[in-house]
């Protein structure tokens, strides 16, 4: 047995050779090494009792592992819209060109590797990279050049990591040059809160009182389905299974959105009284707060909390002094995939697989985590919750609108003075919003990320609110020089690029859907490519096995119908009516070197 | 099983289980609801999408939603055989199928359900993608150009035979089938007779040396168009 593998084997050991501790185990192997090997994959089926494949096929899914090293130090630089626009290409230039390599390949002295990587919840202090978990926001090309000349004197990350930022960014634990600009409280999330007030008034009533609470706060999901919280805790409350879990889902990838980032930052203590109520609620004892890779700079400093939290008596046994009710929380760190954040692709990821989105029936809250009844909450929710229990359920229920309760976390990015994180009362009109934000010449807005729609001028007058521009909080704003059909197509890569490959209409449709759309952006597209676009696109929403793929073509069927022009004016028809579909001679390359002349005709 | 329900499919009164699926209850009363991936001993995957149906006005697989009583499902309607129509496109051009000469001809059920849906040739186009053949078992062969990623094989090989010989890797359009060894088909506990041999609805996964054994003219869909058999059972 070499090095490696017993080191493997110690991991696997400290895991307790626990198959669906997989996530865990392979992360740890991935941070050490670098990159998973062969051997190790061999090595960890055997310590956990499972086969080599299996391994492989976790291991192969997420963005953060690899099969092949990658060098000491990877650089993921964040590729997203709002950074692409904010010349994110000149920052990588300046990369390439001081390091040598060109993006997706590693320093021959196995130094450094680039590559680029989905938004990494920096997009209010974009561009932003990621290296060895350390964020380094706010990039120029001068800086690019700089980290990565630092990198190859040998500095560590920690060290280069800059003037950190504000509020808790500055904790010792943290240590991160993140802002949180954090630009409007309101009374809910970001109000002042004393940790355990919530968790105490909620001990003090029945587990079926605090679902009763709320039920009657009509609080609904803030991840950006809506669905009814109290009814989901009810659901779980109700069956009588002795395990059950408590999920917070901190996988905070939907691009645009980075509120969760401010109140894992700011606030943690209001998300795991939320969590620990929710436990009392349904009769769980087990919490796990899922965490994206991308937030790993935060890792140590929840410990912290947690292992506080646990002092105090507000973890463990009989937690607060209420005998009987326990309950814990672990961190489960993710590995690099939007899919994730869809709530039974995460709880499929807890179990140590890939992130792929199960069957449903069966409901998480009837046969979840393990085969447990498992409520799946975002982080905003848990806060809501915690609220609710503290202040009543009718202090929050009137606030917001009528079919929307209460206040919503606005991830704010794009072309505007004041990025960052609002928290608005439901019901807010975009234009005000916008106002607010100090919105230069805004002719876009992405609301709820690709999964949502582009609106352009003529709805501004429009409402945020679960019956009319529903979001999960993110808003990007585009000014009149931004390209819509570029916008479409960056958020088609995306989920291109994130599909979990299950299901046949969203792993194949969106390819196809990108190769007609790439028409109109190359000038080869003719008018019957619209209705082509549009049949093809319903079919990928009609037929997808989960909600990300029923909102994947949502980037082009919306600004199909919401910016039709941008298409119309690209399509140039031909006297003759034959139009080019492809590039003829870019065709015939292979064939032309294959014969060694060029062809007669073209 | 005491106690049924009823329901209707395309306006058709049937009774079903409680326990059953929607294309289990379909099938039982002779209704044939189009699939790929499904296969009666296998634990359903609902990876394919052709089984989509409207149930109660919504989409759902019919492979994997239990039935209700009361439930309206609508299947044999032009909107759903146009989706249908559009993901066997999908999945022809998404690898690479030479009908023509390959061996499962006749006996797929990929070509089969293209005949049965009236397709001549798919509208999009093809992706021509890599893929790679592995030949290094003594008695199956496993061309990757044919798979359309059904999981047939993964779950046959893991909940029948025992054995977890087969597992997706990788994600996105780059997902595949991979086998348990990193040398190949020939170093995992797979044999011929395996059940995990024999389930690929596609040429993907075939047993060595039994190709072009049934003249055209005597292979399974030759004459009757795939699903016919559920068809005739409903009409005793």
């Amino acid at each position: 047995m070499n090095d490696l593998e017993v080191r493997v084997r110690a991991i696997c050991q400290a895991h307790e050779n626990n198959r669906t501790r997989l996530m865990d185990i392979v992360n740890a192997v991935q941070n050490e090494f670098g990159y998973v090997p062969g051997c190790a994959l061999d090595a960890i089926a055997k310590e956990c009792g499972t086969q080599r494949v299996a391994v492989q096929s976790l291991v192969s899914f997420y963005a953060f592992h690899s099969e092949l090293p990658k060098g000491r130090h990877v650089i993921r630089l964040c590729n997203d819209i709002v950074d692409q626009f904010q010349d994110v290409q000149a920052v990588a230039d300046a990369m390439v060109d001081e390091a040598g390599v060109p993006f997706g390949q590693t320093t021959p002295d196995n130094l450094l590797h680039l590559e680029w990587t989905p938004c990494i919840g920096m997009s209010d202090q974009a561009p932003a990279a990621i290296v060895d978990d350390v964020i380094f926001p706010r990039l120029t090309p001068a800086k690019a050049k700089a980290l990565v000349k630092a990198l190859k004197a040998g500095k560590s990350c920690a060290e280069l990591a800059g003037r950190t930022g504000d509020g808790n960014n500055s904790h010792r634990l943290v240590k991160s040059a993140v802002h949180n600009n954090l630009r409007l409280r309101g009374d809910v999330i970001f109000a002042d809160y004393h940790p355990g007030s919530g968790l105490a008034k909620a001990l003090a009533m029945s587990p079926a009182e605090v679902v009763r609470d709320v039920k009657t706060s009509r609080l609904r999901g803030r991840g950006g389905a809506g669905f009814p919280t109290g009814m989901k805790w009810d659901f779980a409350r109700q069956t009588d299974n002795r395990n059950k879990y408590v999920i917070c889902n901190a996988d905070e990838g939907e691009p645009g959105t980075f509120k969760d980032r401010v109140i894992l930052t700011e606030c943690p203590e209001l998300l795991f009284d939320g969590m620990t109520i929710a436990g009392y609620a349904t009769g769980s004892a087990h919490g796990i707060l899922y965490l994206r890779a991308e937030y790993a700079y935060l890792k140590a400093f929840i410990e912290d909390l947690l292992a506080k939290r646990h002092k105090k008596g507000l973890l463990g046994k009989d937690v607060a002094g209420k005998t009987g009710f326990n309950f814990d929380i672990r961190i489960q760190m993710g590995a690099g995939a939007y899919i994730c954040g869809e709530e039974t692709a995460l709880i499929s990821s807890c179990e140590g697989r890939r992130g792929d989105p199960k069957n449903r029936p069966p409901f998480p809250a009837q046969k979840g985590y393990l085969e447990c009844p498992t409520i799946v909450n975002n982080v905003e929710t848990f806060c809501c919750a915690a609220r609710i229990l503290q202040e009543g359920p009718g202090w929050f229920a009137q606030k917001g609108s009528k079919g929307s309760p209460g206040t919503k976390l606005l991830s704010v990015s794009g072309d505007c003075e004041k990025p960052g994180v609002y928290e608005v009362p439901f019901g807010i009109q975009l234009q005000d919003l916008l106002e607010m934000v100090g919105a230069d010449h805004p002719a876009a807005v992405q609301i709820g990320g690709p999964s949502g729609s582009l609106v352009g001028k003529a709805e501004f007058n429009r409402t945020i609110c679960y019956d009319d521009l529903a979001t999960g909080g993110s808003v990007m704003i585009f000014n009149q020089k931004r390209d819509v059909l570029k916008i479409a197509m960056y958020f088609l890569d995306f989920f291109i690029e994130e599909s979990c490959g299950y299901c046949t209409p969203c792993r194949v449709g969106n390819v196809l859907i990108r190769e007609r759309l790439g028409r109109f952006l190359n000038g080869t597209a003719e008018s019957a490519d619209l209705d082509y676009l549009t049949r093809l696109g319903t079919t990928v929403k009609f037929m997808s096995r989960c909600g990300m793929g029923q909102t994947s073509p949502n980037p082009v069927l919306t600004t199909l119908k919401n910016f039709p022009d941008a298409y119309r004016s690209r399509v140039k028809e031909r006297k003759d009516k034959f139009q080019p579909t492809f590039d003829i001679g870019a065709a015939l390359v292979d064939s032309q070197a294959l014969a060694g002349r060029k062809s007669v005709h073209f | 099983m005491s106690t049924t329900i009823k329901m209707t499919i395309d306006g058709k009164e049937i009774q079903a289980h409680p326990d059953q699926t929607i294309l289990q209850a379909a099938d039982a009363a002779g209704v044939y609801i189009p699939r790929l991936c499904n296969m009666k001993e296998l634990i359903p995957h609902g990876s394919c999408r052709v089984c989509t149906v409207r149930c109660n006005g919504r989409p759902q697989a019919a492979c994997i939603q239990p039935v209700a009583d009361g439930m309206v499902v609508e299947s044999n309607t032009p909107e759903l055989t146009e989706h249908r129509r559009a993901i066997i496109d999908m999945l022809f051009v998404e690898g690479n199928h030479y009908c023509m000469f390959c061996e499962k001809s006749g006996n797929c059920e990929l070509q089969a359900m293209a005949y049965r849906l009236g397709i001549a040739t798919p509208r999009y186009p093809y992706q021509f993608p890599h893929r790679q053949v592995d030949a290094t078992h003594p008695d199956v062969l496993i061309d990757r150009n044919r798979c359309i990623l059904c999981g047939r094989c993964v779950s046959a090989s893991r909940d029948v035979d025992g054995k977890s010989v087969f597992e997706f890797v990788g994600r996105n359009s780059h997902k595949r089938v991979a086998v348990n060894a990193e040398s190949g088909l020939g170093a995992t506990a797979l044999t011929g007779a395996d059940r995990a041999a024999g389930v690929c609805p596609v040429g993907s996964i075939i047993r060595k040396r039994t190709a072009y054994a049934q003249p055209i003219g005597q292979r399974k869909y030759d004459h009757q168009p795939i699903g016919s058999d559920i068809e005739a059972a409903g009409q005793k």
